[in-house]
């Protein structure tokens, strides 16, 4: 395909080999080390679930027991299939019996490696069956009743109480919605465990639960059987559960994802270390079933200027490119974010969003691109507000964005009313049904603007990716070149939870997702 | 008609003058009370639903209810605009506000007034505090960019600004301030639903009461939802809404700092 913006493919190859140095040596870093969110993704996947008497997830009673006893570097997987092996029990009962404090598994004999993972791949087989039934069911239904154009109308639902959310996510589907996030409560993503069960309160959104995801699952297949359109679920694989909210949403059939390690870094103080070695597991995950996982860029024209600092973004969509590559995920399958962002006053922003937004598109141009919509410069004025959305409407249609996560006129108010959603939706629809074609009719004006804007953004970050590659990614975190936020390498939350692996060590999901087990 | 007195237009009636005791909306004639409502009934579509919403405008206080657009939203939800003529009025002379009573200075002159009146750094703490995790309001006020051409604290002349982002405790904001000897303590607080800004911001005011630092220090508080009644309601010194920026802040910091004697302050 000719480059509309006239981008030079060596500078794009070039931008592109540096991060996925990049991301190779930081996988060196990241295979030599485990943490026990990672674990305790492991024991869900075997089939631990379930709270203690005082509402701790047996997961984290099965990982504290092991921290505790200062065994956890041969992992859970050693551990549990040596259990197996000496009580004869399946994971979950002996989780229970841990948690009853009548099981000790440290104290067993220890059975010889090879005899362990032998005894526990049958297990492990079983829960890649699980996802792949459920990956088979959203292939079928996407066959049967199919789904929307893209760019996808994604909206959220944030009631805090997950019936209540589903009657929201049911009228947006039936006004045209094709994916439906439930917003967490704030605060989950700094929570060492998952909540269990179904929950009604929540603040500024609902907890993400494995059993919320599968009452809105069902919700969502409903009304997706309803409209004749299969309704797409997200929800945040992130935060201190990367990986564990991760398998839980493979095993519930989610179909989108947030998940992007450096969002958490800089936007919530997760210890850089911890989140970068959860990513990796999660993202196995997310590869394995298909979900679309989305990365967090956009959120860096919140803090940092959306003008000036577009090429941080460029740089670190390259890096969460390579890093989704070495956890085998399909590149359709990467919702690498970006936004609209620019002060709404900057004479011709328009023209500058829209060269980034295409430039995204040459770029990607297999990724499922996520396009968050404007927020920072968004007043309460919902008049002017759903122009801002229009605009943005405007660009994603004419550079042809995959995920388009809908603005509210309402932004800056409060979470979407039932009314907010439809008008956005309304907004969305015209827009792309009216402009449908326009990126296939419509070429720049050589060396203009909008060339010249595209081509200083590549260049830019192509020159970040090179000083990052040279300095190392923790220490240009540590300086404050993403989103103007600096974060210490040993800072932040959540470090207590890594350790480095035994030579005994192993995590038999890992192998089996890479490589495509059935 | 004021009968005479304008031959070549149309008069003025008496009514076109704003009665300031009695004021009601405008839409293009004086007093005709003309206000636009947007909301969704859990009914289904059709002339009930479009009734039932016309009665509800009624019982609201606008006369003429008209249904100009109502829209079928599935599942048992109608959406309606409708127009209708307020009935009721207010006395605008009799209004109260309470505002912060700070004159304004632009970043140089709060610079310039540290210098003349203060003569050492003036030493400034915030945080997006509790599970809050917006950042967008304490680093509109404090980072160095600012927000819409106001920049932030970071940049002012004499002014020490700490943002200590977002989802910080408040035992960890206040331990903060003591370790920087701060004069002024910023919270901000963006999550609202289910009032959960005003459980944070009291018991900041609770923990700062029971350290015995609550004189020794200028709380401020701000947010989309706060207003200076209810910041001062809640035991703070200060509150800022939306369209506040780091001058206003900053302006009221520093006169308070001479106000309240605190130039040469003890440690905290």
């Amino acid at each position: 395909m000719k480059s509309k913006l006239n981008l030079d493919p060596a500078q794009i190859d070039e931008a592109r080999s540096c991060a996925a140095r990049i991301a190779s040596s930081m996988q060196g870093f990241i295979d030599k080390h485990s943490t026990v969110s990672t674990e305790r993704t492991v024991l869900r996947l075997l089939g631990v679930d379930g709270v203690d008497d005082v509402d701790t997830p047996l997961p984290n009673v099965v990982v504290d027991q092991l921290n505790n006893a200062g065994v956890l570097s041969k992992g859970t997987a050693f551990w549990m299939g040596n259990a197996m092996i000496q009580t004869g029990l399946a994971p979950q009962e002996i989780a229970e019996k841990m948690s009853a404090g009548e099981l000790d598994i440290t104290k067993l004999l220890i059975a010889d490696k090879k005899e362990i993972e032998d005894r526990i791949m049958p297990v492990v087989a079983e829960s890649l069956k699980v996802i792949r039934t459920q990956t088979e069911a959203r292939e079928k239904y996407l066959a049967t009743i199919g789904e929307g154009k893209r760019p996808y109308l994604y909206v959220i639902v944030a009631t805090g109480n997950i019936y209540e959310d589903v009657v929201q996510a049911q009228a947006a589907a039936r006004q045209g919605a094709d994916i439906i996030a439930v917003i967490r409560t704030t605060a989950q993503s700094l929570l060492d465990y998952v909540p269990f069960g179904a929950t009604t309160e929540g603040f500024g959104g609902t907890y993400a639960t494995q059993e919320n995801f599968r009452i809105m699952r069902k919700a969502l297949d409903e009304v997706g059987e309803e409209v004749g359109r299969y309704i797409r679920l997200c929800n945040y694989s992130s935060g201190l559960c990367m990986p564990e909210i991760a398998a839980m949403g493979a095993m519930e059939r989610l179909d989108v994802m947030l998940n992007d390690a450096l969002y958490g870094i800089l936007f919530r103080d997760i210890n850089m270390q911890r989140t970068l070695i959860d990513q990796f597991f999660s993202r196995v995950i997310i590869g394995y079933c298909g979900i679309i996982f989305n990365s967090g860029e956009d959120n860096y024209l919140t803090t940092a200027d959306a003008f000036e600092e577009a090429h941080t973004v460029l740089a670190s969509q390259f890096l969460n490119e390579q890093f989704a590559v070495l956890a085998n995920i399909k590149e359709e399958c990467m919702g690498l974010g970006h936004a609209f962002e620019m002060d709404p006053d900057m004479e011709n922003g328009f023209l500058y969003e829209l060269a980034q937004a295409i430039m995204a598109r040459e770029i990607f141009p297999n990724a499922a691109l996520k396009y968050m919509p404007p927020t920072k410069f968004m007043t309460g004025n919902i008049f002017k507000g759903a122009i801002q959305d229009a605009m943005f409407n405007m660009v994603s249609v004419w550079s042809g964005q995959s995920l388009q996560l809908l603005g509210m006129l309402t932004e800056a108010i409060h979470t979407p009313h039932m009314h907010d959603r439809y008008l956005a939706l309304e907004n969305a629809s015209y827009i792309f049904n009216n402009a449908r074609m326009l990126g296939e009719e419509t070429e720049f004006k050589k060396d203009g603007l909008i060339q010249k804007r595209a081509q200083a953004v590549l260049r830019d970050a192509n020159a970040l990716l090179h000083d990052i590659e040279k300095e190392g990614l923790f220490s240009t975190i540590e300086k404050g070149k993403f989103g103007g936020v600096k974060r210490p390498r040993d800072g932040g939350k959540g470090l207590a939870g890594v350790f480095m692996k035994d030579q005994d060590y192993f995590n038999p999901f890992i192998p089996m997702m890479m490589g495509g087990a059935k | 008609m004021l009968a005479g007195s304008q031959n070549t237009k149309v008069a003025n009636t008496a009514t076109a003058q704003v009665d300031l005791t009695k004021v009601k909306p405008y839409g293009d004639t004086m007093n005709d009370g003309m206000t636009e409502l947007a909301f969704t009934l859990p009914v289904p579509y059709g002339e009930e639903a479009s009734e039932a919403a016309k009665l509800l405008v009624k019982k609201m206080g606008l006369d003429d209810p008209a249904v100009v657009y109502s829209k079928d939203m599935g599942g048992g939800f109608t959406f309606f605009i409708v127009y209708g003529k307020c009935q009721h009025t207010v006395d605008f002379t009799q209004i109260k506000v309470t505002k912060v009573e700070t004159d304004v200075m632009d970043r140089e002159e709060c610079g310039r007034y540290i210098e003349e009146n203060i003569g050492r750094p003036v030493v400034i703490v915030g945080a997006s505090t509790g599970s809050d995790a917006h950042t967008v309001g304490i680093d509109a006020i404090m980072n160095m960019k600012g927000f819409h051409g106001h920049y932030g604290l970071e940049r002012y002349k004499g002014i020490e600004a700490i943002n200590m982002g977002s989802q910080v405790p408040n035992e960890v904001l206040i331990a903060k301030a003591i370790e920087v000897n701060a004069d002024a303590i910023l919270v901000s607080q963006t999550v609202t639903q289910k009032d959960i800004h005003i459980a944070n911001l009291t018991n900041m005011v609770e923990l700062l009461e029971a350290e015995g630092l609550r004189d020794k220090v200028i709380l401020v508080c701000g947010g989309p939802r706060i207003s200076h009644e209810l910041a001062q309601e809640l035991g703070y010194d200060a509150g800022f809404g939306p369209h506040s920026y780091a001058e206003d802040t900053a302006s009221f910091i520093i006169t308070e700092i001479v106000k309240r004697d605190m130039v040469n302050k003890k440690p905290l």
